[in-house]
């Protein structure tokens, strides 16, 4: 159970080595006592130093189980079988994603599709199944790290930007869904991370890292927000954006 | 599922359940019989400040429709009341009669379930004890033996368990307990303001056997000098030959009304240090130096706060908590240590009380015990409250103390456990009237009890 100050107990991730989760993780557990954490992960018998450190931390009960975004038959029975166990989990965190490159989709649809898959089919399969266990269990929040590239699909990463497009779109929807079911859930709209999933690209403007997105995850969680961006002014910027003239927009979004 | 949104009278944690309204003992028997895995649990008024009274995902049993006395014996005063019957309305039916309630919190507006649950306690605690000493017996719907009777002889281990055992060995239908003798409705009360902490603490040790009610409001808002500066209230009530000539004929008056209601929910940052100090400073400067004999009303006396509806709105959208503690007499420098670093970080907003218990009933999961215990308000939003509140719960554990669970919405599970070394006999009691552990509520998965 959540407590008065919005701190949470336990949590499941899914995509469990996700940087910007592992960071929220350890905070979680850090600052807000979070006690058990479950991570969904492609490779869960290579976890163990990833467990040890967040035991390290303070968590007393630490596990990985296999959780694969393109496998939606296992990964649902999965869910299910988590919730089916009896214990709560407060939080379920949908932090898995890949970014892609574009020239590649380009010349490998297959690829291409495979990447919205794993982007948006798996968290539709995935996001169905937490918040049925949420809903059954009566109080609950999903976190569902979208991204400020589903905004407006941009020339340059429109295959991963329709998907989180399409992420984002889905999650609010469920959201709306889930009203008056004591579950709630926050999107998460970031801009440019510095994490793995960037490394060695140049930073857009108005860059952020994953600890900054871990504090508003947790911020928005203790007050139970629809929608957080990071960094905040975000939101501005692209409310502007979105209703920039076509010929505009292609010069602005090729630049930053 | 989809269902009310319910929570405490802190209005926060918030979860979702099925309510409903039993009118008869069958509906209750029937409600645990076909109880889903997330489980049944009992509401009175929803007075506790976190979440025993809710079960996010399963049943939520509103006992207030099973109210009214089906027995009163006017010599003995002893009454038998359905579960769901609130102190208010007990003291409106038989003040009159010459019998007060033997223990009243400091709101009215709590059933004879919850008060049972929560084995709850007064400003008499020093001399009457909490309510569980009062109650000699009890009906209850048990998950495996149904309906039984019990009292402290005939099954004192389920008794005891279920006195302040806040709803986990089941459903209370009614319970029979002693009323208290009254001549008057009118206290006869000694206000003394004290500078700092430990003088207030030396006026109750030798003070307090000589009233029947004790308590002192405490400032945690002021530094320096005025640290720990307090306001002791003591009372007992009157016999008719001490009131006026006037109310002498109707010694045993009483009216009970509210002033007005906190229409809305107030916007956030309303109470935050400026204001609660000012409002500490005030209620201060308006107490007398010392005023003794004064007469007051029940309802002035007892339930200020009461004249007030649905004042836990004045908090803002984030709700309120409240931190209730007892140390052991001899852990007074802890009781110092706390009270200086809630004034240090200035997180305690204004209803804070200093009390003096007396020896403890042997409730498993009981608070009361010989001891003082300090009562904390604080707005759910000043979140930097949390690791304050934090470390003073080590202390308090290490002083051998423990957390009132009526209060509490945020302990973890292992101050809890400490706290209360009684709880594995508790579980032992439960797991026999329970095995299935169908009563349940958010408090118990918080604290992992279940
Ligand atoms: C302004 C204010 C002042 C207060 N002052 C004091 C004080 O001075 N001293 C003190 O001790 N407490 C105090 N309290 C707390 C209050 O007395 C307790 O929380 C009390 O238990 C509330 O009773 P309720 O009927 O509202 O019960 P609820 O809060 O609805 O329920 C409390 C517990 O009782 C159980 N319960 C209720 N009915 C039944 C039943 N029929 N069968 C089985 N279990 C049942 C519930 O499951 C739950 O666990 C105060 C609260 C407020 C709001
Ligand atoms: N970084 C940014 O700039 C940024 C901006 C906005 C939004 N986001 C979103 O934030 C989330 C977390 O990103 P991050 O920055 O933390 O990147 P990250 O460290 O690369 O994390 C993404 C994780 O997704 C996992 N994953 C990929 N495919 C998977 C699959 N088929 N099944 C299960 N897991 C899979 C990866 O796990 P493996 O270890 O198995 O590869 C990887 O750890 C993602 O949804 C991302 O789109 C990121």
């Amino acid at each position: 159970m959540r407590d008065a100050f919005g701190a949470v107990q336990s949590v499941l991730v899914l995509g469990g080595t996700s940087e910007i989760a592992r960071v929220t993780v350890a905070k979680m557990v850090r600052d807000g006592h979070t006690s058990r954490v479950i991570l969904g992960v492609r490779r869960p018998d290579e976890m163990a130093d990833a467990i040890a450190e967040i035991e390290r931390v303070g968590a007393t009960d630490v596990s990985a189980v296999a959780f694969d975004a393109l496998d939606p038959e296992a990964h649902v029975a999965m869910i299910d079988g988590l919730f089916g166990e009896g214990r709560d989990i407060d939080v379920v965190i949908l932090a898995f994603g890949v970014l892609g490159d574009q020239e590649t989709f380009e010349s490998d649809p297959v690829a291409a599709a495979q990447a919205a898959s794993t982007n948006y089919a798996g968290a539709v399969s995935a996001g169905l199944a937490a918040a049925r266990g949420l809903r059954a269990q009566g109080h609950g929040s999903l976190v569902v790290l979208s991204s400020v590239a589903g905004e407006r699909a941009r020339r340059s990463n429109f295959v991963y930007g329709s998907s989180k497009a399409g992420l984002d779109a889905f999650a609010q929807g469920l959201g709306d869904s889930l009203v008056g079911s004591g579950v709630d859930v926050l999107i998460v709209r970031p801009g440019f991370v510095h994490s793995k999933m960037t490394a060695g690209m140049d930073p857009a403007p108005m860059s952020t890292t994953p600890d900054v997105v871990a504090d508003a995850i947790i911020d928005g969680l203790a007050h139970r927000r629809r929608i957080v961006w990071v960094p905040g002014p975000l939101r501005f910027v692209f409310s502007g954006m979105r209703h920039l003239p076509t010929p505009l927009w292609r010069r602005v979004s090729a630049d930053a | 599922m989809t269902g009310p949104t319910i929570t405490g009278w802190g209005r926060t944690p918030v979860s979702t359940g099925r309510l409903t309204q039993p009118t008869s003992v069958e509906q209750v028997a029937e409600a645990l019989a076909g109880a889903s895995s997330r489980g049944v649990i009992a509401r009175g008024l929803g007075r506790s400040y976190g979440d025993p009274a809710q079960n996010a995902g399963g049943t939520v049993l509103d006992m207030t429709a099973m109210q009214g006395i089906t027995a009163f014996d006017p010599e003995s005063g002893v009454v038998t009341a359905l579960a769901g019957t609130s102190l208010g309305d007990l003291m409106r039916w038989l003040i009159p009669e010459g019998w007060f309630v033997p223990v009243t919190p400091g709101t009215r507006h709590v059933t004879v379930g919850g008060a049972i649950a929560n084995d709850i306690h007064g400003k008499n605690h020093h001399s009457a004890g909490s309510w569980g000493r009062h109650v000699t017996a009890m009906t209850l719907v048990t998950p495996a033996n149904g309906i039984v009777t019990v009292a402290p002889d005939s099954d004192p281990d389920l008794f005891w368990a279920t006195i302040g055992g806040i709803g986990l060995t089941g459903i209370i239908v009614d319970a029979t307990f002693r009323m208290h003798r009254i001549s008057t409705s009118t206290i006869l009360a000694d206000t003394d303001k004290t500078p700092d902490a430990q003088s207030v603490m030396d006026l109750m040790t030798t003070g307090d056997a000589d009233y029947e009610y004790s308590v002192a409001w405490i400032d945690l808002s002021s530094t320096g000098s005025k640290l720990g500066r307090s306001v002791l209230d003591r009372g007992r009530f009157a016999e008719v030959d001490e009131l006026d000539g006037d109310a002498r004929h109707d010694p045993l008056a009483y009216d009970a009304r509210e002033l007005l209601k906190v229409p809305i929910t107030a916007p956030r940052g309303l109470l935050n240090p400026l204001t609660v100090r000012a409002f500490n400073e005030a209620w201060f400067r308006k107490a007398p130096k010392r005023h003794h004999r004064r007469n007051l009303t029940i309802p002035a006396y007892f339930h200020p706060l009461d004249m007030l509806g649905n004042w836990n709105r004045g908090y803002g959208p984030a709700g309120l908590l409240q931190w209730q503690i007892i140390v052991p007499f001899g852990a007074e420098e802890t009781m110092h240590r706390v009270i200086s670093e809630l004034a240090a970080t200035q997180v305690a907003s204004v209803v804070n009380v200093l009390k003096r218990f007396g020896p403890a009933n042997p409730g498993f999961l009981s608070f009361p015990r010989e001891g003082w215990t300090l009562s904390v308000d604080l707005a759910a939003d000043v979140t930097r409250a949390g690791p304050v509140l934090d470390r003073l719960d080590r202390w308090v554990i290490e002083a051998g103390g423990r957390h009132y669970l009526a209060k509490d919405s945020r302990m973890r599970p292992e101050t809890f456990a400490a706290g209360y070394p009684r709880l594995d006999e508790f579980r032992a009691v439960r797991d026999r009237v329970d095995p299935e552990h169908v009563l349940r509520n958010d408090l118990a998965r918080r604290l992992e009890m279940v």
